[in-house]
This record gives structure tokens, C-alpha cells and sequence, in this order.
């Protein structure tokens, strides 16, 4: 698949809350295909940021011409980012990486990790021809960290995690209780330790399960070779080329 | 029209613009963003004679204008390059250069007799400086007695154009350059990465898994550009100039420095573009100011 570096004009810049915003890019001319779980390296243009930053692709509308990335706005990079304007444009490498794979299934669990939701909305999209039964499991500290939930009304069945029991089960999307049905199949984003924790779950259970990682990275094309995950045959591989979504069976937890 | 070829003591370029080591991959990573042909040259990923795994994740930390890296020379080994790799390479109009590494003379040997068969790569670039390996690389980069020892064992079974990299964790990088000449390196590029590192406060932890690494970006230019200035001064050689070049004006401050040739790094992370942006760059600068040739600008640095 082509990658193009390319600037691309903000179309709609959309506050979620205090520190989440979207960013809605369009790109004139051709557009890529984009598959759910691939990412994008954007330049930041503030002289106190100096490489580019990743984000995963939370929507993509080929009509349109346009996708959108969900950003949280935590260091000097983000903050950047969210004073952008509409009209204003982004020096952005993409379509970056290999996405989550699309299989019809039976029924399917999608396991987000706070931010970690940001993948799957594109994901469940996707995979609405092509999956009977799709599921939603979402965990976050607190019921504000809960985000965008609401997008995926009649996409899948939502289900929700909070460590302060503010907001449906107590304690990390690994002890919610839909773990105990039997899934063809999960998909994950999120922090490290969440993503492992499922890994194991699905690995012991026998379910196939793709995780997508969050690891740092410098070049985004398979050049700096910063971003590595270790494979069970102890080989070292890049997240942003060959992931970031790999089969957990492969990697080495 | 200008010219832009360049002849580094007997190694042709066609231009003096050639992606570094650690950032070029094997070159064709970056046939999505530009065209290849249109390089000086590509230094690909740095080889050594058997497979190395590299360090643990994390190997990397954003620093002010730079960066630091622990990669720790990931590859494949030689002979992998030379089955799997190689081949691909030969398409390509550029001239590509290995960079080799290893951790004893015997494995820099052995390594360089294989690279010496290989018909399409006239030249390879020997790191003496890698500083995110443990068990040698920049351990024969730091002495003069280490360079002349290395250089004079691959001298022997390598008969192509030897590039020899240097380090900047020296105390005196000219006296290195001078061992590395003595013994017969046809030419010098330098820096390599300064030794660095970085500390989380929040965790009270180092960021990089091997606590230190190296720094590249803008942040080292400034002492790139006085080791190439000081180490021209000093030795008959070419030199190929690296440290910091982002952009045109960065590459223009190396030939006048007494670069013959430059080499873009972390600047590729920044814009995968920018290797064919600074060739076209230094032809403009060189029309606007009414030269002809790369050359009469090289070493041309006023100090009167």
C-alpha cells in the first residue's frame, strides 16, 4: 500500500471534552484506501516539538476524502494540535501500518482501553457486513473518561468499565463480566498492561485475538526501527510496519 | 547548469547528498516518498556478520531538537543482507554503500571479505562509533590504536572504497581521523551519534531500556560541523559530513566546514522528503551565487 506524505486541510475540528478532540483531515486528488487500525505521523509545527506525532485513524469516509483522529491533548505535541483551526493545515504521513484484519465472525468483542477507543470505531464500521454480533467493552478510570460511546448505537452492544463504579461495572474491562460469553474473536487497543491481560485471557481461552500496539516511534515507515515488539521466536519487529496490530498468539508477552 | 557529481577519492557520486546509516533502512522504505535514483547515495542499516536482535524496547526519547536512540545495530547478519537484500538493491541507480559493524577485528574481517564480492556496492562505511553496543563498535572508535588496528585488518581484505565512520565521544577526534587515514580509509564520515540520555521524573527511571544512547537532530550540528571543520584541516582524505542537517542552508554549512559530501539522518523522521529537497537546495544556492561546481565551495569556509 502507498504512503504519501501530504498536506492536508482541517475540516472540522470537534471538541469531546476538556482534553479529547477530533480532527477531521481532507486530501484533494487521490485518496488511499484506509483499513481500521492503520495510523497516521503527524508534523507538528512548534519549536518545542521536533518529531512527528501518531495517532490511529478513529474514522475514514473515501466519498469524502476525509478521515478523522481522535487526539488527547496531554504534551506540548497535542496541546499544538488542538489550537489548530478549521482551514488550517496538517503535514501528515499516512496510511500508515497493516490494520486490524476484517473477518466475518458470529460474534466479535472489541476492547478499548480509555483512548484505546479510538481505533475501533472505524473498526466496527467495517465490520458491520460482515459480523452478526458486535460488542463494545470500554474501561476508564471514571465515567468522564468514558468517550464517544454513544457513536456506536446500533454498531454493538456496549459495555463499560469504571474503576470508581461511576459508570457500569467496577474495576478493568479484564474482570467485566461479558468476558464469560464466547467470542469468535476480540480486537484490542489500549495501554500495554490492559492489552496484555487480554492477550493471556484469549490466548488461554483459545480465541483468536488481534492487538494493536502503542509503541514510541520516530519514523512511522520501518527506518528508525524504535517502535520493535518482540515476536515468541525473539525477533524484534517493527510496530509501525509490520503492526501495530498483531496477532497476540505472535508476540512474546 | 551546475555540477553536482562528486568524486570522493575515487568513489563517484552523483550528487554529495546520501541517506545515513539508521535512517536510510535499505533505501527502498522510502520508494513511497521519493525517487531513490535521484540520491548521492544511500548508507543502508548497519550490518554485522551475524544476526543481532538489537536492545530492548524503548529505544527511543524525544530531546530538545533531537533525539536519542539505543537500537543497538538490528540486523540480519550478512549473509541474510546478501540473499535477501542485495538483490533488490542492484535496481537501483545510486550508489550504495554498506555500513558495517562488529564487536571483534575478526568479525570486521570477515564481514568486510564478504562485502568485497559484492559487485553492486562499491564502498562501504565502516562504524567504528556505534555507542549502543555493549560489547564493542565504538570501543575501537575511541582510541587511536583501536581505529588503526580495525582499519589496517579490513585494509587488507577489503579493496573497494573504505569509508571509515567516526565517533564524537572522543577526546580528540582529530588524532583518530589521522590513525584512520594512516591506515588507509579512503575517506572519513563523521559524527556519529553523541552519547546521551534521558530520565523520566515522574517514574524516577531512565527512558531509553539501555539507560544511555545516542543523540542525533539539530542539538548536535554545532559540534558536528567543528569536528568536520577541525578533521579537514588536518587530513588529505575526503569527508563526508553528518550531524543535524535538516535543510539546505544545514548542508551549504558542511561543504564550507570542508564536507565533500553530507548525509541526512534524523532529518528523514521529520520529512521522508527532504534528502531530494536539499539536493535540488544546494543547486539553487550554488546558481544563485554564481558557481558552476559543488567543488568551489567545499572547504571554502572564510575565516579572514
Amino acid at each position: 500500500m502507498t504512503k504519501t506524505v501530504a498536506k492536508l486541510s482541517i475540516s472540522e475540528h470537534k471538541r469531546v471534552n476538556d482534553d479529547h478532540f477530533i480532527l477531521t483531515l481532507k486530501k484533494d486528488g487521490v485518496f488511499p484506501e484506509i483499513k481500521p487500525g492503520q495510523f497516521v505521523n503527524v508534523l507538528v509545527e512548534d519549536t518545542d516539538v521536533f518529531l512527528r506525532r501518531p495517532f490511529s485513524i478513529h474514522d475514514a469516509d473515501t466519498k469524502q476524502q476525509s478521515f478523522s483522529l481522535l487526539i488527547k491533548a496531554v504534551g506540548k505535541g497535542t496541546k499544538s494540535l488542538q489550537s489548530k483551526k478549521v482551514g488550517d493545515t496538517l503535514d501528515v504521513l499516512f496510511p500508515l501500518g497493516n490494520g486490524y484484519s476484517l473477518q466475518e465472525n458470529n460474534k466479535v468483542l472489541l476492547v478499548g482501553g480509555g483512548f484505546g477507543i479510538a481505533p475501533l470505531y472505524y473498526l466496527a464500521k467495517q465490520l458491520k457486513d460482515k459480523v452478526e454480533d458486535i460488542h463494545l467493552l470500554v474501561g476508564a478510570r471514571s465515567a468522564k473518561h468514558i468517550l464517544l460511546t454513544e457513536k456506536f448505537d446500533g454498531l454493538a452492544t456496549v459495555h463499560i468499565t469504571t474503576e470508581d463504579e461511576s459508570l457500569g461495572e467496577k474495576g478493568y474491562v479484564t474482570n467485566h463480566s461479558i468476558l464469560e460469553d464466547d467470542f469468535d474473536k476480540i480486537y484490542t487497543c489500549g495501554p500495554h498492561p490492559m492489552t496484555k491481560a487480554l492477550a493471556l485471557y484469549a490466548l488461554n481461552r483459545e480465541i483468536s485475538c488481534e492487538v494493536s500496539l502503542e509503541n514510541m516511534m520516530a519514523c512511522g515507515y520501518g527506518v528508525c526501527l524504535c517502535c520493535v515488539a518482540e515476536t515468541k521466536t525473539h525477533e524484534n519487529v517493527t510496530t509501525c510496519l509490520q503492526g501495530p496490530v498483531f496477532n497476540a498468539k505472535e508476540l512474546q508477552w | 547548469m551546475v555540477n553536482l557529481a562528486i568524486n570522493l577519492n575515487g568513489l563517484i557520486l552523483k550528487n554529495p547528498v546520501i541517506l545515513a546509516s539508521g535512517t536510510a533502512g535499505y533505501g527502498y522504505e522510502y520508494d513511497d516518498f521519493i525517487d531513490v535514483n535521484q540520491l548521492g547515495g544511500v548508507s543502508v542499516k548497519g550490518t554485522t556478520l551475524h544476526n543481532r536482535a538489537g536492545n530492548a524496547y524503548p529505544r527511543m526519547a524525544e530531546t530538545p531538537k533531537g533525539m536519542l536512540n539505543a537500537v543497538g545495530l538490528q540486523n540480519k547478519g550478512i549473509d541474510y543482507f546478501i540473499e535477501n537484500i542485495y538483490p533488490r538493491l542492484q535496481e537501483y541507480d545510486t550508489t550504495m554503500i554498506l555500513n558495517a559493524s562488529g564487536s571483534t577485528i575478526d568479525d570486521y574481517v570477515a564481514l568486510c571479505e564478504k562485502a568485497n564480492e559484492l559487485e553492486h556496492i562499491p564502498a562501504i562505511e565502516l562504524n567504528v562509533s556505534c555507542p549502543n553496543v555493549k560489547e564493542g563498535g565504538m570501543a575501537f572508535g575511541v582510541s587511536c590504536a583501536g581505529v588503526s588496528e580495525v582499519v589496517k585488518e579490513v585494509r587488507k581484505v577489503y579493496h573497494k572504497h573504505l569509508m571509515v565512520k567516526l565517533s564524537p565521544n572522543v577526546t580528540d577526534i582529530v588524532e583518530i581521523a589521522k590513525a584512520a587515514e594512516a591506515e588507509g580509509a579512503d575517506s572519513l564520515s563523521l559524527i556519529n551519534t553523541l552519547l546521551g540520555m534521558a530520565i523520566n521524573a515522574e517514574t524516577q527511571r531512565p527512558v531509553l531500556s539501555t539507560i544511555t544512547g545516542g543523540l542525533s537532530g539539530p542539538a548536535i550540528k554545532p559540534v558536528a560541523l567543528r569536528m568536520v571543520w577541525q578533521v579537514s584541516n588536518a587530513v588529505n582524505i575526503p569527508i563526508v559530513g553528518m550531524g543535524g542537517i535538516m535543510n539546505t542552508t544545514d548542508a551549504i554549512e558542511f561543504f564550507l566546514a570542508g564536507a565533500s559530501a553530507i548525509q541526512i539522518g534524523t532529518a528523514n523522521f521529520i520529512n521522508p522528503q527532504v534528502s531530494i529537497e536539499i539536493i535540488n537546495g544546494i543547486e539553487d544556492y550554488l546558481k544563485k551565487y554564481n558557481y558552476t561546481d559543488i567543488q568551489q565551495i567545499i572547504g571554502k569556509l572564510k575565516t579572514t
